[in-house]
């Protein structure tokens, strides 16, 4: 992974010393609440219902088991002993003090990590592929370029006081498991004609209150004009993005209003201005980027052996078969495998862990996987490196730590934001419903069974939950101070990428896990052999599943 | 006389602040961009011109060489416009006095000076020495800016 110089030091370094400077401006009345609203939200700190809430930057969900021990200590003593992981791969905390923020950013600082632009209208933290490198399918690996447009937008200057925030995601599969499309902009590494790989762009991708597919903006671009052309994109819309509407103003809007051709004409031209300057990439520093992201020394293994062996494990240990199963995937690497570490435990909010299972966490990654942990927008772990050999062993040990939930990719798994108990934004809490639909649907096999069921769960129309991309998604509302859920069907985040269509009245909460049951018997009724949930209802349409969850009881 | 920084100096301001309600074009004046539109060609490149959010800096592209002021007004700190109007001014070769007038806040100066200002005129002529003694603050970049064209890729030893 990718290691600080002196120079990335001291960006890190100083900015703890500004912040501090910032915080202490503010305590001693020298700064209003206005003004320190959004150089705290530049570093990542929000002022939630209970108590404020710090997010910490997790470059594109890449972490060593130094940083994840450090995140360990910082919860247990600046917090109540857990964290949350973010749908941007982030690392949350949810009861700092104000006043000791500065002190956990220097703590962080001495492990390589900040939570700069984790919050605030500027560009935030670039996400990607949670398998990125390890991928069987990969085209190239995305995280060089993830590291280059982080470098780029850290501290920009001239994109701090954007009319929003800006989210960009990069992968490098055409199997997009970075959600590019409902980025504000979104890059995937494709090959052109002659072969040579370079990045298709889209723009104006997004979710909140009004869900849009991103536009490919250019099909194909030369890696070196990377910057450039974002430069000449963010530049475009820091100056026609809406600012009288907090509702109208991501670029998604100014795409929609100017028209995609329009919107690309205008990035064209601006781009004529910076296309070939100093801001051009060098080879150099693309090889430079490259280099972190070498593959680890794997073992020369026999992949159908280290296969054979696992599988006679697999059949005499079944709920070990289970596991690797629905928790683990195909590694690019023979004898190896991808293992998912699921936070989706029922009983526990998705996404949260505890100090001590992070310290576990890190343990295991140095024992089992090359000390490298990755957090997932689906909020979750991976572990990317480990051996088949060792499953076992991994396995036991995730099991004792309580992080063996065979899940990954089930309906349990489920996204799901703070909601109204933590977040001032929310209209409705998300919490509550995620545990009594986990608590319904805690049987393992009626999970496998139903298939792939991407289930999201959004407090508010802000989506941070991304209810709109789920296969079921579901939004809290508000309604005359009383909260209500909405469900939407169909979503999906993969390369088919849609947004989901919004099933009819909204629920009460009580009501929410006898939707959810009518919802996935409507569709164990209608399905064709083997066929997904989002296959049938893409073949059916939404009018079955209306008319069970909405028939008047008899 | 009204005090402002520029290039790192107090110095006092030989400007009248725009005001567009103003008929009178006197040549000291700073003109609003629909004032400085209404002169006559010749006339334009010797006249102060300042910008508002919402209007580019395109107009005045032609005229780069010959003008003797450009100021952005920040009427809010949260309005980032004038951050690229400054960047596009620079870029296309201004190079006489850019100012920033208005309600920005002294946690912006830096950034307000890597995209091309050299001069900040505050709304609170008291903060002047503060401000004055926060810049340049942070002290490296990794990108490219008005003040250093090369993006740490380029320098990194």
């Amino acid at each position: 992974m990718y290691v600080y110089d002196q120079y990335d030091q001291t960006i890190v370094d100083e900015r703890v010393a500004q912040y501090r400077d910032q915080t202490e401006r503010y305590l001693a009345g020298r700064l209003t609440e206005a003004e320190f609203l959004p150089l705290r939200l530049q570093n990542g700190l929000y002022v939630q219902r209970l108590a404020p809430m710090l997010r910490i930057a997790v470059p594109y969900g890449l972490l060593n088991s130094t940083q994840v021990r450090k995140l360990a200590q910082i919860s247990r003593e600046y917090d109540k002993g857990y964290a949350h992981i973010s749908t941007r791969q982030n690392v949350q905390l949810n009861w700092p003090l104000l006043e000791e923020v500065p002190d956990i950013l220097a703590e962080l600082a001495t492990v390589q990590m900040h939570a700069i632009q984790t919050s605030g209208n500027c560009i935030r933290n670039t996400t990607t592929d949670q398998y990125a490198g390890v991928a069987i399918d990969e085209l190239e690996d995305p995280r060089p370029y993830c590291e280059i447009i982080r470098q780029w937008s850290t501290l920009h200057p001239e994109f701090a006081f954007l009319p929003r925030k800006f989210k960009i995601a990069v992968c490098g599969t055409s199997q997009d498991r970075a959600a590019i499309h409902a980025h504000d902009i979104g890059i995937e590494l494709v090959p052109n004609e002659a072969g040579e790989i370079g990045c298709k762009i889209l723009a104006g991708g997004g979710l909140g209150r009004t869900p849009v597919i991103g536009s490919v903006v250019c099909s194909w671009l030369d890696k070196k004009h990377l910057l450039t052309y974002l430069e000449a994109i963010l530049r475009v819309y820091n100056q026609n993005g809406r600012r009288d509407n907090k509702y109208k103003a991501r670029i998604k809007i100014l795409v929609k209003a100017m028209g995609v051709d329009a919107f690309r004409e205008a990035v064209e031209q601006e781009w004529a201005a910076l296309k070939d300057g100093p801001a051009t990439l060098t080879d150099e520093e693309i090889a430079r980027a490259k280099s972190f992201f070498i593959a680890p020394d794997y073992l020369a293994l026999d992949g159908e052996a280290c296969l054979q062996a696992l599988e006679a494990r697999c059949a005499a240990e079944p709920i070990f078969g289970n596991w690797v199963k629905r928790n683990t995937v195909a590694h690019r690497v023979p004898g190896y495998r991808i293992v998912n570490i699921s936070l989706k435990a029922t009983g526990f909010a998705p996404g949260d862990i505890t100090d001590a299972q992070l310290e576990q966490v890190a343990e295991l990654a140095e024992q089992y996987s090359f000390g490298e942990i990755r957090s997932t927008h689906q909020q979750n772990l991976v572990l990317a490196d480990v051996q088949m050999e060792q499953l076992y062993a991994l396995w036991q040990s995730l099991q004792a730590a309580g992080l063996a939930t065979a899940n990954i990719g089930y309906l349990t798994d489920m996204i799901c934001c703070p909601g109204g108990d933590y977040c001032s934004l929310a209209n409705a809490k998300s919490l509550p419903v995620a545990e009594a639909i986990q608590a319904r649907f805690s049987d393992l096999d009626y999970l496998y069974d139903l298939g792939p069921v991407e289930l999201n769960i959004s407090g508010c129309m802000n989506a941070c939950g991304h209810h709109h991309i789920g296969h079921i998604g579901i939004l809290g509302v508000d309604k005359k101070g009383q909260e209500f859920y909405q469900v939407c069907l169909g979503g999906s985040q993969a390369k088919d990428a849609s947004i989901g269509k919004i099933l009819g009245p909204s629920f009460s909460q009580e009501d929410m896990p006898d939707v959810i049951e009518k919802i996935l018997s409507t569709y164990v009724e209608l399905r064709q052999e083997e066929e997904p949930f989002l296959d049938t209802y893409r073949r059916v349409g939404i009018d079955p599943f209306k008319e069970r969850v909405y028939a008047k009881a008899d | 006389m009204p005090k402002l920084i520029r290039d790192g100096e107090i110095v006092e301001d030989n400007w009248l602040a725009a005001d567009p309600d103003s008929v009178a074009t006197a040549g000291d004046r700073i003109l609003s961009l629909e004032q400085w539109l209404g002169l006559a060609l010749a006339d334009k490149a010797d006249h102060a011109v300042q910008l508002e959010p919402g209007q580019g800096p395109a107009p005045l592209f032609d005229y780069l060489d010959q003008l003797p002021l450009v100021t952005i007004n920040f009427p809010v700190f949260t309005d980032g416009r004038g951050f690229s109007y400054a960047r596009e001014l620079r870029e296309r070769g201004y190079r006489g006095e850019l100012r920033a007038c208005g309600h920005f806040i002294r946690d912006q100066l830096g950034y307000l000076q890597r995209c091309g200002f050299n001069a900040f005129q505050l709304a609170q002529e008291s903060e002047l020495e503060a401000c004055l003694a926060s810049l340049p603050g942070i002290s490296e970049h990794y990108q490219a800016s008005a003040d250093n064209p090369l993006p740490l890729f380029r320098r990194r030893a």
